[in-house]
Protein backbone atom coordinates (compact mmCIF):
# COMPACT_ATOMS: atom_id res chain seq x y z
CA UNK A 1 0.00 0.00 0.00
CA UNK A 2 2.99 2.45 0.78
CA UNK A 3 5.13 1.63 -2.10
CA UNK A 4 1.27 2.13 -4.09
CA UNK A 5 0.91 5.53 -2.47
CA UNK A 6 4.45 6.60 -3.12
CA UNK A 7 4.40 5.84 -6.91
CA UNK A 8 0.38 7.64 -7.25
CA UNK A 9 1.79 10.51 -5.44
CA UNK A 10 4.79 11.20 -8.13
CA UNK A 11 1.94 10.45 -11.27
CA UNK A 12 1.01 14.33 -9.61
CA UNK A 13 4.40 15.99 -10.81
CA UNK A 14 3.60 15.98 -14.20
CA UNK A 15 -0.17 16.73 -13.89
CA UNK A 16 0.70 20.21 -11.87
CA UNK A 17 3.45 21.04 -13.94
CA UNK A 18 1.10 20.89 -17.25
CA UNK A 19 -1.33 22.13 -15.14
CA UNK A 20 0.55 25.16 -13.96
CA UNK A 21 2.21 25.57 -17.81
CA UNK A 22 -1.48 25.78 -19.16
CA UNK A 23 -2.90 28.05 -16.66
CA UNK A 24 0.47 30.51 -16.96
CA UNK A 25 0.25 30.83 -20.95
CA UNK A 26 -3.78 31.57 -20.26
CA UNK A 27 -2.76 35.23 -19.81
CA UNK A 28 -0.34 35.13 -22.71
CA UNK A 29 -2.95 34.04 -25.00
CA UNK A 30 -4.57 36.93 -24.84
CA UNK A 31 -4.51 38.80 -28.41
CA UNK A 32 -2.29 42.10 -27.76
CA UNK A 33 -0.94 43.32 -24.88
CA UNK A 34 -2.53 41.66 -21.28
CA UNK A 35 -1.71 44.70 -19.43
CA UNK A 36 -3.72 47.21 -22.25
CA UNK A 37 -6.39 44.40 -22.14
CA UNK A 38 -6.78 44.70 -18.05
CA UNK A 39 -6.79 47.77 -18.46
CA UNK A 40 -9.70 49.02 -20.95
CA UNK A 41 -9.14 51.15 -23.61
CA UNK A 42 -9.41 54.59 -20.92
CA UNK A 43 -5.92 53.71 -19.50
CA UNK A 44 -2.90 55.86 -20.01
CA UNK A 45 0.37 54.07 -21.23
CA UNK A 46 1.98 54.99 -18.50
CA UNK A 47 -0.96 53.06 -16.25
CA UNK A 48 -0.01 50.17 -18.81
CA UNK A 49 3.89 50.01 -18.51
CA UNK A 50 3.12 50.13 -14.64
CA UNK A 51 1.11 47.03 -14.81
CA UNK A 52 2.96 45.09 -17.20
CA UNK A 53 5.86 46.06 -14.61
CA UNK A 54 3.79 44.76 -11.68
CA UNK A 55 2.81 41.85 -13.29
CA UNK A 56 6.15 40.96 -14.77
CA UNK A 57 5.48 41.02 -18.00
CA UNK A 58 8.62 42.88 -19.00
CA UNK A 59 10.67 39.97 -18.52
CA UNK A 60 11.60 37.24 -20.79
CA UNK A 61 8.73 34.10 -20.09
CA UNK A 62 10.76 32.03 -19.20
CA UNK A 63 11.87 33.37 -16.06
CA UNK A 64 7.69 35.02 -15.99
CA UNK A 65 7.11 31.54 -15.59
CA UNK A 66 9.47 30.34 -13.08
CA UNK A 67 8.92 33.46 -10.87
CA UNK A 68 5.23 32.28 -11.40
CA UNK A 69 5.19 28.75 -10.52
CA UNK A 70 7.31 29.19 -7.44
CA UNK A 71 5.29 32.04 -6.59
CA UNK A 72 2.22 29.67 -6.91
CA UNK A 73 3.83 26.70 -4.76
CA UNK A 74 4.46 29.16 -1.85
CA UNK A 75 0.66 30.72 -1.92
CA UNK A 76 1.30 33.43 -3.86
CA UNK A 77 -0.78 33.88 -6.38
CA UNK A 78 -0.53 37.60 -7.32
CA UNK A 79 -2.59 40.61 -6.93
CA UNK A 80 -6.22 41.42 -7.95
CA UNK A 81 -6.51 44.07 -10.45
CA UNK A 82 -9.86 45.01 -8.75
CA UNK A 83 -9.24 44.76 -5.08
CA UNK A 84 -5.92 45.45 -5.06
CA UNK A 85 -5.25 42.56 -2.38
CA UNK A 86 -3.97 39.09 -2.82
CA UNK A 87 -5.71 36.35 -5.08
CA UNK A 88 -5.22 33.59 -2.08
CA UNK A 89 -6.72 36.26 0.47
CA UNK A 90 -9.53 36.68 -1.87
CA UNK A 91 -10.63 33.61 -3.10
CA UNK A 92 -10.12 32.18 1.02
CA UNK A 93 -12.62 35.25 1.79
CA UNK A 94 -15.25 33.56 -0.98
CA UNK A 95 -14.23 30.17 0.08
CA UNK A 96 -16.60 29.61 3.10
CA UNK A 97 -19.70 29.50 0.82
CA UNK A 98 -18.19 27.39 -2.16
CA UNK A 99 -16.94 24.28 0.40
CA UNK A 100 -20.06 25.12 1.95
CA UNK A 101 -22.49 24.34 -1.20
CA UNK A 102 -20.44 21.99 -2.89
CA UNK A 103 -20.21 19.50 0.00
CA UNK A 104 -24.03 20.07 0.80
CA UNK A 105 -24.51 19.32 -2.76
CA UNK A 106 -22.20 16.42 -2.72
CA UNK A 107 -24.18 15.13 0.34
CA UNK A 108 -27.57 15.49 -1.32
CA UNK A 109 -26.22 13.41 -4.50
CA UNK A 110 -24.80 10.45 -2.28
CA UNK A 111 -27.56 10.42 0.07
CA UNK A 112 -30.47 10.22 -2.79
CA UNK A 113 -28.42 9.25 -6.27
CA UNK A 114 -26.65 5.66 -4.58
CA UNK A 115 -29.92 4.31 -2.57
CA UNK A 116 -32.25 5.32 -5.96
CA UNK A 117 -29.86 3.98 -8.48
CA UNK A 118 -29.80 0.67 -6.15
CA UNK A 119 -33.42 0.30 -5.96
CA UNK A 120 -33.40 1.14 -10.10
CA UNK A 121 -30.83 -1.58 -10.40
CA UNK A 122 -32.65 -4.16 -8.00
CA UNK A 123 -36.27 -2.96 -9.87
CA UNK A 124 -35.19 -3.54 -13.18
CA UNK A 125 -37.00 -3.53 -16.01
CA UNK A 126 -39.92 -2.54 -14.00
CA UNK A 127 -42.35 1.01 -14.08
CA UNK A 128 -40.15 2.00 -10.53
CA UNK A 129 -37.11 1.65 -12.98
CA UNK A 130 -37.83 3.39 -15.75
CA UNK A 131 -39.47 6.17 -13.65
CA UNK A 132 -36.32 6.03 -11.77
CA UNK A 133 -34.21 6.84 -15.74
CA UNK A 134 -36.46 9.13 -16.84
CA UNK A 135 -35.86 11.33 -13.59
CA UNK A 136 -32.33 11.13 -14.57
CA UNK A 137 -32.48 11.93 -17.91
CA UNK A 138 -34.96 14.85 -17.30
CA UNK A 139 -32.37 16.10 -14.42
CA UNK A 140 -29.37 15.86 -16.61
CA UNK A 141 -31.18 17.86 -19.13
CA UNK A 142 -32.32 20.40 -16.95
CA UNK A 143 -29.99 23.94 -16.96
CA UNK A 144 -29.25 24.30 -13.40
CA UNK A 145 -30.01 28.11 -13.84
CA UNK A 146 -33.50 27.75 -14.99
CA UNK A 147 -34.14 25.24 -12.08
CA UNK A 148 -32.64 27.58 -9.40
CA UNK A 149 -34.68 30.11 -10.79
CA UNK A 150 -37.98 27.93 -10.54
CA UNK A 151 -36.93 27.06 -7.19
CA UNK A 152 -36.62 30.51 -6.30
CA UNK A 153 -39.82 31.45 -7.40
CA UNK A 154 -41.82 28.59 -6.04
CA UNK A 155 -40.32 28.41 -2.39
CA UNK A 156 -39.32 32.40 -1.84
CA UNK A 157 -41.90 34.38 -3.80
CA UNK A 158 -44.64 31.84 -3.75
CA UNK A 159 -44.54 29.68 -0.65
CA UNK A 160 -42.02 32.33 0.81
CA UNK A 161 -40.37 29.19 2.56
CA UNK A 162 -36.98 29.93 1.99
CA UNK A 163 -34.73 32.99 1.54
CA UNK A 164 -33.64 33.60 -2.05
CA UNK A 165 -30.55 35.03 -2.53
CA UNK A 166 -27.15 35.73 0.12
CA UNK A 167 -25.74 34.04 2.78
CA UNK A 168 -24.46 35.49 5.75
CA UNK A 169 -21.78 33.94 7.67
CA UNK A 170 -21.87 30.85 9.22
CA UNK A 171 -18.47 30.76 10.16
CA UNK A 172 -18.57 34.41 11.51
CA UNK A 173 -22.23 34.43 13.53
CA UNK A 174 -21.67 30.82 14.47
CA UNK A 175 -25.60 30.64 13.31
CA UNK A 176 -26.35 27.56 11.82
CA UNK A 177 -29.82 28.65 11.31
CA UNK A 178 -28.11 30.63 8.12
CA UNK A 179 -27.28 27.37 6.54
CA UNK A 180 -31.13 27.64 5.03
CA UNK A 181 -29.66 30.32 2.45
CA UNK A 182 -28.12 27.23 1.34
CA UNK A 183 -30.99 24.91 0.82
CA UNK A 184 -32.37 26.27 -2.58
CA UNK A 185 -28.80 26.46 -3.89
CA UNK A 186 -27.77 22.83 -2.78
CA UNK A 187 -30.88 21.35 -4.16
CA UNK A 188 -30.39 23.49 -7.31
CA UNK A 189 -26.75 22.01 -8.00
CA UNK A 190 -27.48 18.75 -6.51
CA UNK A 191 -30.30 17.74 -9.15
CA UNK A 192 -28.49 17.50 -12.48
CA UNK A 193 -25.21 15.93 -11.09
CA UNK A 194 -27.41 13.60 -9.15
CA UNK A 195 -28.46 11.87 -12.69
CA UNK A 196 -24.32 11.06 -13.57
CA UNK A 197 -24.65 9.11 -9.55
CA UNK A 198 -27.94 7.12 -10.29
CA UNK A 199 -27.45 5.85 -13.55
CA UNK A 200 -23.82 4.84 -12.71
CA UNK A 201 -24.64 3.36 -9.76
CA UNK A 202 -27.73 1.29 -11.45
CA UNK A 203 -25.14 0.13 -14.38
CA UNK A 204 -22.65 -1.07 -12.25
CA UNK A 205 -25.32 -2.93 -10.05
CA UNK A 206 -26.53 -4.66 -13.11
CA UNK A 207 -22.88 -5.40 -14.16
CA UNK A 208 -22.14 -7.05 -10.69
CA UNK A 209 -25.21 -9.00 -10.74
CA UNK A 210 -24.50 -10.81 -13.88
CA UNK A 211 -21.11 -12.39 -12.18
CA UNK A 212 -21.03 -15.95 -10.92
CA UNK A 213 -20.39 -15.34 -7.42
CA UNK A 214 -23.65 -13.41 -6.79
CA UNK A 215 -25.49 -16.64 -8.53
CA UNK A 216 -23.48 -18.79 -5.44
CA UNK A 217 -24.33 -16.57 -2.97
CA UNK A 218 -28.16 -16.75 -4.02
CA UNK A 219 -28.28 -20.72 -4.33
CA UNK A 220 -26.22 -20.67 -1.09
CA UNK A 221 -29.44 -19.30 0.02
CA UNK A 222 -28.68 -16.56 1.57
CA UNK A 223 -31.36 -13.38 1.91
CA UNK A 224 -31.82 -11.60 -0.85
CA UNK A 225 -30.91 -7.75 1.06
CA UNK A 226 -27.45 -9.71 1.88
CA UNK A 227 -27.08 -10.35 -1.88
CA UNK A 228 -27.86 -7.04 -2.22
CA UNK A 229 -26.01 -5.41 0.22
CA UNK A 230 -22.80 -7.19 0.79
CA UNK A 231 -22.27 -9.40 -2.50
CA UNK A 232 -23.66 -6.67 -5.01
CA UNK A 233 -23.36 -3.37 -3.99
CA UNK A 234 -19.95 -3.94 -2.41
CA UNK A 235 -18.22 -4.51 -5.45
CA UNK A 236 -20.65 -1.79 -7.27
CA UNK A 237 -19.09 0.84 -5.01
CA UNK A 238 -15.39 1.14 -6.77
CA UNK A 239 -17.25 2.36 -10.15
CA UNK A 240 -19.18 4.63 -8.17
CA UNK A 241 -16.01 6.20 -6.01
CA UNK A 242 -14.21 6.53 -9.30
CA UNK A 243 -16.94 9.04 -10.47
CA UNK A 244 -16.70 11.18 -6.92
CA UNK A 245 -13.41 13.39 -8.42
CA UNK A 246 -15.41 13.61 -11.45
CA UNK A 247 -19.14 14.42 -9.68
CA UNK A 248 -17.09 17.22 -7.49
CA UNK A 249 -15.10 18.79 -10.88
CA UNK A 250 -18.70 18.85 -11.92
CA UNK A 251 -20.48 20.32 -9.03
CA UNK A 252 -17.61 23.11 -8.58
CA UNK A 253 -18.11 24.12 -12.72
CA UNK A 254 -21.73 24.06 -11.17
CA UNK A 255 -20.84 26.55 -8.24
CA UNK A 256 -20.26 29.34 -11.14
CA UNK A 257 -23.98 29.40 -12.22
CA UNK A 258 -25.31 28.60 -8.90
CA UNK A 259 -23.78 30.78 -7.16
CA UNK A 260 -24.81 33.65 -9.79
CA UNK A 261 -28.41 33.04 -9.69
CA UNK A 262 -28.65 32.87 -6.10
CA UNK A 263 -26.34 35.94 -5.44
CA UNK A 264 -24.22 34.24 -3.11
CA UNK A 265 -20.83 35.35 -1.86
CA UNK A 266 -18.68 32.37 -3.87
CA UNK A 267 -15.76 31.48 -5.39
CA UNK A 268 -17.83 30.77 -8.23
CA UNK A 269 -19.81 34.06 -8.32
CA UNK A 270 -16.11 35.39 -8.29
CA UNK A 271 -14.85 33.89 -11.62
CA UNK A 272 -17.75 35.31 -13.65
CA UNK A 273 -17.35 38.73 -11.99
CA UNK A 274 -13.65 38.54 -12.39
CA UNK A 275 -14.09 37.75 -16.43
CA UNK A 276 -16.47 40.54 -16.42
CA UNK A 277 -14.00 42.55 -14.85
CA UNK A 278 -11.14 41.87 -17.00
CA UNK A 279 -9.12 40.32 -13.35
CA UNK A 280 -7.13 37.89 -15.33
CA UNK A 281 -4.90 37.01 -11.97
CA UNK A 282 -8.00 36.09 -9.80
CA UNK A 283 -9.35 34.10 -13.22
CA UNK A 284 -6.08 32.33 -12.73
CA UNK A 285 -5.56 31.85 -9.38
CA UNK A 286 -9.05 30.17 -8.83
CA UNK A 287 -8.32 27.35 -11.84
CA UNK A 288 -4.92 26.69 -10.17
CA UNK A 289 -6.42 26.29 -6.72
CA UNK A 290 -9.23 24.19 -7.99
CA UNK A 291 -6.99 22.01 -10.36
CA UNK A 292 -4.97 21.38 -7.51
CA UNK A 293 -7.86 20.40 -5.54
CA UNK A 294 -8.69 18.52 -8.41
CA UNK A 295 -5.73 16.61 -8.31
CA UNK A 296 -5.73 15.80 -4.46
CA UNK A 297 -9.22 14.33 -4.77
CA UNK A 298 -8.38 12.21 -7.39
CA UNK A 299 -5.37 10.86 -5.38
CA UNK A 300 -7.51 10.04 -2.50
CA UNK A 301 -10.37 8.75 -4.52
CA UNK A 302 -7.39 6.15 -6.21
CA UNK A 303 -5.88 5.36 -3.03
CA UNK A 304 -9.64 4.52 -1.50
CA UNK A 305 -9.96 1.97 -4.58
CA UNK A 306 -6.89 0.20 -3.03
CA UNK A 307 -8.57 0.23 0.32
CA UNK A 308 -11.70 -0.93 -1.11
CA UNK A 309 -10.28 -3.47 -3.49
CA UNK A 310 -6.76 -4.58 -2.08
CA UNK A 311 -5.87 -6.24 -5.50
CA UNK A 312 -5.32 -3.11 -7.01
CA UNK A 313 -2.79 -2.54 -4.38
CA UNK A 314 -0.35 -5.78 -5.72
CA UNK A 315 -0.89 -4.51 -9.17
CA UNK B 1 -22.59 0.92 -39.73
CA UNK B 2 -25.18 0.54 -42.34
CA UNK B 3 -28.06 2.57 -41.96
CA UNK B 4 -30.04 -0.42 -43.48
CA UNK B 5 -33.94 -0.56 -42.77
CA UNK B 6 -33.51 -3.32 -39.82
CA UNK B 7 -30.92 -0.35 -38.08
CA UNK B 8 -33.81 2.36 -38.15
CA UNK B 9 -35.85 -0.17 -36.94
CA UNK B 10 -34.10 -1.24 -33.93
CA UNK B 11 -32.81 2.44 -33.38
CA UNK B 12 -36.50 3.40 -33.28
CA UNK B 13 -37.69 0.19 -31.29
CA UNK B 14 -38.57 2.11 -28.04
CA UNK B 15 -41.44 4.84 -28.29
CA UNK B 16 -39.67 7.39 -26.38
CA UNK B 17 -36.69 7.48 -29.09
CA UNK B 18 -39.55 8.44 -31.64
CA UNK B 19 -40.74 11.15 -29.78
CA UNK B 20 -37.48 12.48 -28.90
CA UNK B 21 -36.32 12.08 -32.68
CA UNK B 22 -39.70 13.91 -33.57
CA UNK B 23 -38.88 16.90 -31.09
CA UNK B 24 -35.64 16.88 -33.06
CA UNK B 25 -37.14 17.46 -36.24
CA UNK B 26 -39.36 19.74 -35.22
CA UNK B 27 -36.67 22.12 -33.81
CA UNK B 28 -34.54 21.62 -36.57
CA UNK B 29 -37.23 22.87 -39.06
CA UNK B 30 -38.24 25.85 -36.91
CA UNK B 31 -34.22 26.71 -37.22
CA UNK B 32 -34.70 26.24 -40.90
CA UNK B 33 -38.38 27.52 -41.46
CA UNK B 34 -38.22 30.92 -38.87
CA UNK B 35 -39.13 33.49 -41.33
CA UNK B 36 -42.00 31.14 -42.32
CA UNK B 37 -43.35 30.02 -39.39
CA UNK B 38 -42.45 33.43 -37.02
CA UNK B 39 -45.86 35.50 -36.49
CA UNK B 40 -43.60 38.63 -35.72
CA UNK B 41 -40.57 40.36 -36.40
CA UNK B 42 -38.57 39.16 -33.24
CA UNK B 43 -36.47 42.46 -33.19
CA UNK B 44 -39.60 44.75 -33.44
CA UNK B 45 -39.77 46.88 -30.13
CA UNK B 46 -43.21 47.58 -29.59
CA UNK B 47 -43.75 49.36 -25.85
CA UNK B 48 -47.77 49.44 -26.01
CA UNK B 49 -47.66 45.56 -26.28
CA UNK B 50 -44.94 45.30 -23.50
CA UNK B 51 -45.06 42.12 -20.49
CA UNK B 52 -48.44 40.69 -21.92
CA UNK B 53 -49.14 37.84 -20.82
CA UNK B 54 -49.99 34.53 -23.20
CA UNK B 55 -53.13 35.45 -25.04
CA UNK B 56 -54.24 34.68 -28.68
CA UNK B 57 -52.40 37.19 -30.16
CA UNK B 58 -48.79 36.41 -28.80
CA UNK B 59 -49.29 32.80 -27.88
CA UNK B 60 -46.26 32.89 -25.37
CA UNK B 61 -46.64 36.70 -24.59
CA UNK B 62 -44.35 39.38 -24.69
CA UNK B 63 -41.51 40.97 -23.27
CA UNK B 64 -40.08 44.33 -21.47
CA UNK B 65 -39.82 45.74 -24.72
CA UNK B 66 -43.21 44.47 -26.30
CA UNK B 67 -41.35 41.67 -28.73
CA UNK B 68 -43.01 38.42 -29.40
CA UNK B 69 -42.11 35.54 -27.59
CA UNK B 70 -42.96 32.83 -29.67
CA UNK B 71 -41.41 34.99 -32.68
CA UNK B 72 -38.01 35.06 -30.31
CA UNK B 73 -38.13 31.57 -29.60
CA UNK B 74 -38.60 30.60 -33.25
CA UNK B 75 -35.91 32.79 -34.24
CA UNK B 76 -33.63 31.36 -31.10
CA UNK B 77 -34.01 27.87 -32.34
CA UNK B 78 -31.81 28.94 -35.48
CA UNK B 79 -29.19 30.40 -33.03
CA UNK B 80 -29.33 27.12 -31.03
CA UNK B 81 -29.13 24.65 -33.47
CA UNK B 82 -26.52 26.61 -35.38
CA UNK B 83 -24.34 27.63 -32.22
CA UNK B 84 -24.84 23.96 -31.33
CA UNK B 85 -23.72 22.05 -34.38
CA UNK B 86 -20.93 24.80 -34.67
CA UNK B 87 -19.38 23.33 -31.06
CA UNK B 88 -20.44 19.61 -32.08
CA UNK B 89 -18.07 20.56 -35.71
CA UNK B 90 -15.03 21.95 -33.65
CA UNK B 91 -15.16 19.50 -31.24
CA UNK B 92 -15.21 16.63 -33.37
CA UNK B 93 -12.81 17.86 -36.17
CA UNK B 94 -10.03 18.77 -33.87
CA UNK B 95 -10.91 16.12 -31.26
CA UNK B 96 -10.63 13.14 -33.69
CA UNK B 97 -7.67 14.53 -34.89
CA UNK B 98 -6.00 14.91 -31.96
CA UNK B 99 -7.26 11.47 -30.80
CA UNK B 100 -6.09 9.68 -33.37
CA UNK B 101 -2.88 11.15 -33.57
CA UNK B 102 -2.07 10.32 -30.38
CA UNK B 103 -3.52 6.70 -30.87
CA UNK B 104 -1.37 6.32 -33.49
CA UNK B 105 2.17 8.02 -33.41
CA UNK B 106 3.19 6.46 -29.17
CA UNK B 107 5.45 9.27 -28.16
CA UNK B 108 3.16 12.27 -29.73
CA UNK B 109 0.11 10.70 -27.86
CA UNK B 110 2.15 10.39 -24.46
CA UNK B 111 2.45 14.30 -24.64
CA UNK B 112 -1.16 14.84 -26.23
CA UNK B 113 -2.78 12.94 -24.17
CA UNK B 114 -1.21 13.97 -20.92
CA UNK B 115 -2.27 17.53 -21.87
CA UNK B 116 -6.05 16.74 -22.82
CA UNK B 117 -6.06 14.75 -19.03
CA UNK B 118 -4.60 17.92 -17.52
CA UNK B 119 -7.45 20.03 -19.41
CA UNK B 120 -10.22 17.60 -18.68
CA UNK B 121 -8.90 18.38 -14.88
CA UNK B 122 -10.54 22.12 -15.59
CA UNK B 123 -13.85 22.62 -14.16
CA UNK B 124 -16.09 23.00 -17.72
CA UNK B 125 -17.80 26.07 -17.20
CA UNK B 126 -14.75 27.69 -15.77
CA UNK B 127 -12.58 27.07 -18.84
CA UNK B 128 -15.33 28.05 -21.02
CA UNK B 129 -15.32 31.43 -19.17
CA UNK B 130 -11.17 31.80 -19.26
CA UNK B 131 -11.37 31.15 -22.47
CA UNK B 132 -14.53 34.09 -23.90
CA UNK B 133 -12.17 35.95 -21.56
CA UNK B 134 -9.44 35.42 -23.90
CA UNK B 135 -11.17 35.53 -26.88
CA UNK B 136 -13.64 37.98 -26.21
CA UNK B 137 -17.42 37.71 -26.76
CA UNK B 138 -18.99 36.63 -30.03
CA UNK B 139 -20.92 33.84 -30.99
CA UNK B 140 -17.64 32.39 -33.00
CA UNK B 141 -15.26 32.89 -29.78
CA UNK B 142 -18.35 31.67 -27.74
CA UNK B 143 -18.52 28.15 -30.30
CA UNK B 144 -14.42 27.97 -30.03
CA UNK B 145 -14.84 28.17 -25.76
CA UNK B 146 -17.17 25.44 -25.53
CA UNK B 147 -16.05 22.94 -28.46
CA UNK B 148 -12.73 23.34 -26.87
CA UNK B 149 -13.75 21.97 -23.63
CA UNK B 150 -15.80 19.07 -25.69
CA UNK B 151 -13.05 18.57 -27.86
CA UNK B 152 -11.25 16.64 -24.73
CA UNK B 153 -13.46 14.28 -24.45
CA UNK B 154 -14.05 13.61 -28.08
CA UNK B 155 -10.23 13.35 -28.11
CA UNK B 156 -9.73 11.00 -25.18
CA UNK B 157 -12.81 8.72 -26.84
CA UNK B 158 -10.79 8.46 -30.24
CA UNK B 159 -7.48 8.00 -28.79
CA UNK B 160 -8.52 4.73 -26.87
CA UNK B 161 -10.83 3.34 -29.66
CA UNK B 162 -7.51 4.39 -32.45
CA UNK B 163 -5.17 2.25 -29.81
CA UNK B 164 -7.60 -0.58 -30.12
CA UNK B 165 -8.70 -0.84 -34.07
CA UNK B 166 -4.50 -0.05 -35.18
CA UNK B 167 -4.16 -3.60 -34.09
CA UNK B 168 -6.68 -5.01 -35.39
CA UNK B 169 -5.32 -7.58 -38.82
CA UNK B 170 -7.33 -4.96 -41.49
CA UNK B 171 -4.94 -2.05 -40.00
CA UNK B 172 -2.15 -4.38 -40.10
CA UNK B 173 -2.77 -5.72 -43.59
CA UNK B 174 -3.18 -2.20 -44.65
CA UNK B 175 0.88 -1.42 -43.56
CA UNK B 176 2.26 -4.72 -44.68
CA UNK B 177 0.64 -3.63 -48.16
CA UNK B 178 2.28 -0.35 -47.59
CA UNK B 179 0.42 2.37 -46.98
CA UNK B 180 1.65 5.22 -45.70
CA UNK B 181 0.71 6.68 -42.35
CA UNK B 182 -1.43 9.18 -43.67
CA UNK B 183 -3.43 6.50 -45.32
CA UNK B 184 -3.98 4.45 -42.89
CA UNK B 185 -5.07 6.56 -40.52
CA UNK B 186 -7.65 8.38 -42.74
CA UNK B 187 -9.03 5.60 -44.73
CA UNK B 188 -8.13 2.50 -42.56
CA UNK B 189 -9.02 3.40 -38.32
CA UNK B 190 -10.56 7.04 -39.06
CA UNK B 191 -13.69 5.73 -41.11
CA UNK B 192 -14.12 2.79 -38.12
CA UNK B 193 -14.32 5.49 -35.21
CA UNK B 194 -17.65 7.07 -37.34
CA UNK B 195 -19.95 4.86 -34.79
CA UNK B 196 -18.62 6.39 -31.45
CA UNK B 197 -18.31 9.85 -33.00
CA UNK B 198 -22.07 9.97 -33.98
CA UNK B 199 -22.78 8.81 -30.12
CA UNK B 200 -20.41 11.28 -28.83
CA UNK B 201 -21.48 14.09 -30.85
CA UNK B 202 -25.30 13.77 -30.03
CA UNK B 203 -24.59 13.90 -26.01
CA UNK B 204 -21.99 16.96 -27.11
CA UNK B 205 -24.57 18.77 -28.56
CA UNK B 206 -27.27 18.40 -25.87
CA UNK B 207 -24.11 19.36 -23.76
CA UNK B 208 -23.21 22.55 -25.69
CA UNK B 209 -26.44 23.73 -25.67
CA UNK B 210 -26.73 23.74 -21.89
CA UNK B 211 -23.28 25.03 -21.43
CA UNK B 212 -23.98 28.00 -24.06
CA UNK B 213 -27.03 28.90 -22.25
CA UNK B 214 -25.41 28.79 -18.90
CA UNK B 215 -22.76 31.33 -20.43
CA UNK B 216 -25.56 33.84 -22.66
CA UNK B 217 -26.90 33.72 -18.92
CA UNK B 218 -23.63 34.94 -17.37
CA UNK B 219 -23.36 37.50 -19.46
CA UNK B 220 -20.21 35.90 -21.39
CA UNK B 221 -22.05 34.31 -24.21
CA UNK B 222 -23.48 35.05 -27.89
CA UNK B 223 -23.80 38.97 -27.69
CA UNK B 224 -27.50 39.97 -25.68
CA UNK B 225 -29.42 41.62 -29.20
CA UNK B 226 -29.13 37.90 -30.50
CA UNK B 227 -32.35 36.07 -29.50
CA UNK B 228 -30.74 32.78 -27.99
CA UNK B 229 -32.87 31.12 -25.36
CA UNK B 230 -30.11 31.46 -22.69
CA UNK B 231 -30.69 34.96 -23.89
CA UNK B 232 -33.69 35.42 -23.54
CA UNK B 233 -33.74 33.86 -19.77
CA UNK B 234 -30.90 35.85 -18.90
CA UNK B 235 -32.59 39.17 -19.51
CA UNK B 236 -35.93 37.89 -18.03
CA UNK B 237 -34.39 37.64 -14.52
CA UNK B 238 -35.67 40.95 -13.58
CA UNK B 239 -39.19 39.98 -14.59
CA UNK B 240 -39.76 36.21 -13.07
CA UNK B 241 -42.20 37.64 -10.33
CA UNK B 242 -44.28 40.12 -13.12
CA UNK B 243 -43.60 38.28 -15.99
CA UNK B 244 -42.79 34.43 -15.33
CA UNK B 245 -43.89 33.58 -18.85
CA UNK B 246 -40.17 34.94 -19.73
CA UNK B 247 -38.45 32.28 -17.76
CA UNK B 248 -40.90 29.65 -18.76
CA UNK B 249 -40.97 29.40 -22.34
CA UNK B 250 -37.66 29.36 -23.11
CA UNK B 251 -36.07 27.20 -20.51
CA UNK B 252 -38.96 24.68 -22.00
CA UNK B 253 -37.39 24.65 -24.96
CA UNK B 254 -34.05 24.44 -23.97
CA UNK B 255 -35.14 21.56 -21.60
CA UNK B 256 -36.96 19.56 -24.36
CA UNK B 257 -34.07 19.71 -26.87
CA UNK B 258 -31.62 19.02 -24.53
CA UNK B 259 -33.78 16.25 -23.64
CA UNK B 260 -34.17 15.27 -27.03
CA UNK B 261 -30.67 14.86 -28.25
CA UNK B 262 -29.73 12.94 -24.89
CA UNK B 263 -32.76 10.44 -25.65
CA UNK B 264 -31.74 10.25 -28.90
CA UNK B 265 -28.06 9.69 -28.44
CA UNK B 266 -28.85 6.94 -25.77
CA UNK B 267 -30.98 5.22 -28.48
CA UNK B 268 -28.10 5.56 -30.84
CA UNK B 269 -25.67 4.43 -28.30
CA UNK B 270 -27.63 1.20 -27.66
CA UNK B 271 -28.00 0.16 -31.31
CA UNK B 272 -24.05 1.12 -31.98
CA UNK B 273 -22.36 -0.17 -28.60
CA UNK B 274 -23.84 -3.48 -28.13
CA UNK B 275 -21.85 -3.50 -24.47
CA UNK B 276 -24.39 -0.60 -23.39
CA UNK B 277 -27.84 -2.39 -25.12
CA UNK B 278 -30.10 -2.52 -22.03
CA UNK B 279 -28.44 -1.29 -19.23
CA UNK B 280 -29.09 2.41 -20.31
Amino acid sequence: MLAYTFRRLLTIIPTLLIASILIFSFMHLMPGDPAAVMLGTNATPEQVEKLRVQLGLDRPIYIQFATWFKDAFRGDLGDSIFFQSPVLSVIQNRAETSIFVATFSMLIILILGIPIGVISAVKYNTVLDQLTMGFAMLAASIPTFWLGLNLMILFSVNLNWLPSSGFPSVVESGNLNNLKYLILPCVTLAAPNSALIIRLTRSSMLDVMKEEYVKTARAKGLKESIVILKHIFRNAIISIVSALGFTFIALLSGTVVTETVFSLPGVGRLVVQSVLRRDYPVIQGIIFVVVILYVFINLLTDLSYAFLDPRISYE
Amino acid sequence: MRLSKSFFKKLFRRKITIVGAAILVVIISMALLSPLIAPYDPMKINPIDRLQKPNSTHWFGTDNFGRDIFSRIIYGARITVLSGFGVVIFSIVFGVVLGSLSGYFDTLGMFIMRVIDVVMAFPPIMLALALVAILGQGLINVIVAVGAVYLTRTARITYGLTLKIRKDAFVEAAVAEGAGNGRVLFLHIIPNLISPIIVQATFTFAFALLQMAALDFLGVGIPPQIPSWGNMLSSSQDYITRAPWLLLFPGIFIVITVLSFNLFGDALRDRLDPKFKDEL
